[in-house]
């Protein structure tokens, strides 16, 4: 195994010991969300005032907000007194005892994903202490970490042992009274991971959510915050490649991403919550909002990601170019198969001078799968010599599914430079032929085309998010071929 | 290795084939000349396992199994080649990548190891000298941005890295300028052996002045009307397919 991958999974099981063990031990509450839910919210998680204001002022404004209904989705309206805002993971004796009480279909896509045993039993929730065993090597890396000055860590642990730096940035990039789902979460969120990048470090090794998100039962509202310091330096990899089994229906995220002077953030999404079954049953309605801020000159922030989770994905990772010279990128692959929804694309917002973006958007759609690209590219008046590239292409396999486009764009500097190249095609029959003519299967065929399609995505990929990412996409694709 | 009887096909109702019979032996080259929409491409998709097509009577042998019953890619792993009239453009997948794919699918039919990438590598730079393909063919997408010659060398180049046993080259001279069509049949006699076959489809004499045929056979409305040596070849180019359909619609109207 790699060093680095090694290093990731070390590193994320210490979190999960971290983050979990202590929310083991609290309870559920009942479903329902009142401003005495948000008290015990914040109680529970032993919160200092402020935050407790904070939660509050989002839930009055959230009260005030209506469920937006512009995108490109369908879904049955969802019953928000009907979720529980707040509750631990099973504990123990709820969840499996071995892998024989694991749902072998479940074993049968970890298995072809290459997870290894253990990580297949922690991925399940099967009970087993034995992964804990890395807790020395976990806070080797924390202290090396520490070393350097850089804070990372869960977002109640911030709270509690920083409270100064989560005061002074949270909010700042998406306001509680942004939207609906982010003023929800404001309201609500459980947890999240917080991050802080201090001057001139660059960060030595990818940090990474990898295995707390899979292991969250309670994932429904995270909340990260990532602060890069003057010319400081961070790669974040989000999320895992497991299927994961969630019973829960809402998933709204908020990140927060601010990148000071000569500050640089790469952020690398590999989403893969449960999408439903294959008649659209069921599945995660993944509202998220995602934004940077290139607060400084010389600043960059990319965010790359790949999605092919979620019955529903309502996701804008966005960029505000507001320092000079700042630099924003959007690199996405979206694949919706069976009954999947997506409206997904991006923002940037030039505001300071000579401000660049470049958004390449992949959409693949499959089956009944509807596939919405909506980008935002706006040039405000002080933005003197802003440029953005625009990429949209689109893939179809097979009749029943479709892919939408859906550019703004609103220039109001004459400097401006806009490029925007779009193109949809459809997996040919012939590229099929052409490949079985060489010996490879159908399936093989289409995930090698699939791949293909995607490659200047995947390249923005750390090494090994891009292996497991191709074959995430070869499994979400399984059947989608006749 | 390969023998058809009697093949008949259709395709949106229309009769393409019409009783192709047709005996190959490992190490011969047979050329099938024929005028344009007289099957001959037909006849190679259907080899090749092309499913737009109808079947509608006859047999095809290959190594004595029932080729017709197999699914493309399993054609393609015992052993037979198509090298495409228009190879189509994959974009993003690089020859080699796409190669080691087919070639480990291949070798994992036969029971064969894996090669790894070390081995594979190796063995594509030697079959890349082998057909003077340059190394940069390698790694580029598949036929993406070739041009027309380039595109018929990389045929031939994956021809000579899947070492088929059975090779059908679909009208390989068309869109080749004189030079390029020496280079692809440079390729072709570099890869011709005692154990292999090859059937090379033509609209043209032209290239057969380069890959010398043990047997002309012409293909004229879905029919092989008239079979002989290379000699055959060079009697059509001189007096053109008239000269044949005419005697076919004779023998046909006999």
């Amino acid at each position: 195994m790699p060093t680095e991958r090694k290093v990731i999974e070390e590193l994320a099981s210490k979190e999960y010991k971290y983050c979990f063990v202590t929310e083991i031990e609290t309870e559920s509450i009942p479903p329902g969300l009142n401003e005495d839910t948000i008290r015990l919210i914040s109680s529970k998680k032993n919160e200092p005032e402020f935050m407790l204001e904070w939660r509050l002022k989002a839930y009055r404004h959230w009260l005030t907000m209506k469920e937006p209904s512009w995108q490109n989705v369908k879904y049955t309206p969802i019953d928000y007194q009907d979720i529980v805002y707040y509750s631990a993971p099973k504990s123990a004796g709820d969840g499996p005892k071995s892998l024989d009480e694991v749902d072998p279909e479940l074993l049968r896509t970890y298995e072809k994903l290459g997870i290894p045993l253990k990580e297949q039993e922690m991925l399940a929730g099967v009970a087993v202490d034995a992964v804990f065993d890395s807790v020395s090597v976990g806070t080797t890396f924390s202290e090396k970490l520490g070393e350097l000055g850089i804070i990372f860590g869960s977002f109640s642990e911030a709270v509690q042992e920083h409270p100064e730096l989560v005061r002074k940035w949270l909010g700042t990039v998406v306001p509680s009274t942004d939207n609906f789902f982010a003023a929800l979460n404001s309201a609500v969120f459980s947890d999240g991971s917080f991050c802080y990048i201090p001057k001139g470090v660059r960060c030595p090794m990818e940090l990474s959510t990898y295995f707390r998100i899979n292991a969250a039962n309670t994932g429904q509202f995270e909340r990260t915050l990532i602060i890069a310091d003057e010319g400081s330096y961070v790669s974040y990899l989000e999320g895992c490649t497991a299927p994961m089994r969630d019973t829960n229906q809402l998933h709204a995220a908020v990140v927060e991403l601010v990148a000071l002077d000569n500050a640089q953030i790469k952020y690398s999404t590999v989403q893969n919550w449960y999408p439903g079954d294959k008649e659209g049953k069921g599945g995660i309605y993944n509202f998220v909002t995602k934004r940077g801020k290139c607060a400084g000159v010389n600043s960059k922030i990319s965010w790359t990601q790949v999605e092919t989770g979620s019955a529903i994905t309502w996701k804008y990772p966005s960029c505000i170019l507001l320092g000079d010279n700042s630099i924003g990128e959007f690199y996405s692959v979206a694949l919706t198969n069976n009954y999947q929804q997506a409206d997904t694309g991006t923002k940037m917002i030039h505001i300071g001078k000579n401000t660049r973006s470049t958004i390449v958007s992949k959409g693949i759609s499959a089956g009944h799968g509807q596939n919405t690209y909506r980008g935002m590219v706006k040039i405000q008046k002080g933005a003197d010599g802003a440029r953005n590239y625009s990429q949209c292409d689109s893939l179809l396999i097979g009749d029943k599914c479709g892919a939408h486009t859906f550019p703004y764009i609103e220039v109001k500097n004459p400097t401006a430079k806009m490029e925007h190249e779009a193109s949809t095609s459809k997996i040919g029959e012939d590229q099929v032929f052409y490949l079985n003519q060489r010996g490879i299967g159908t399936e093989d065929a289409v995930s090698m085309i699939v791949n293909g399609f995607c490659k200047q995505i995947f390249r923005e990929l750390p090494m090994e998010f891009a292996v497991e990412a191709q074959k995430l996409l070869s499994i979400s694709l399984e059947g989608s071929v006749g | 290795m390969l023998e058809i009887k009697n093949l008949r096909v259709r395709i949106a109702g229309k009769e393409i084939l019409r009783g192709i019979n047709l005996k190959v032996k490992a190490g011969e080259l047979h050329a099938i000349m024929g005028p344009n929409g007289s099957g001959k491409s037909t006849l190679a998709l259907i080899l090749a396992g092309h499913d737009s097509y109808e079947i509608t009577a006859g047999e095809v042998h290959y190594q004595g199994k029932n080729l017709l019953e197999m699914a493309p890619e399993e054609r393609a792993c015992e052993g037979l080649f198509m090298a495409f009239q228009y190879p189509i453009e994959i974009p993003g997948v690089t020859n080699l990548y796409m190669l080691k794919a087919g070639l480990n699918a291949a070798r994992k039919h036969r029971g064969q190891e894996e090669l790894d990438a070390m081995d594979f590598l190796k063995l594509v730079k030697e079959r890349a000298k082998l057909v003077e393909i340059d190394e940069s063919f390698l790694n580029r997408s598949v036929n993406e941005g070739f041009s027309g010659g380039e595109k018929k060398r990389n045929e031939i180049f994956q021809m000579a890295v899947l070492e088929p046993k059975l090779a059908v080259l679909d009208e390989t001279d068309s869109g080749l300028d004189i030079d390029a069509l020496k280079i692809v049949a440079k390729g072709v006699n570099a890869l011709r052996n005692k154990d292999r076959a090859i059937i090379i489809i033509t609209h043209y004499q032209r290239l057969l002045n380069y890959i010398v045929p043990d047997y002309v056979h012409v293909l004229v409305d879905g029919r092989i009307v008239r079979s002989g040596d290379k000699d055959l070849a060079v009697e059509l180019e001189a007096k053109g397919y008239n000269w044949i359909e005419s005697g076919a619609a004779a023998a046909s109207g006999s």
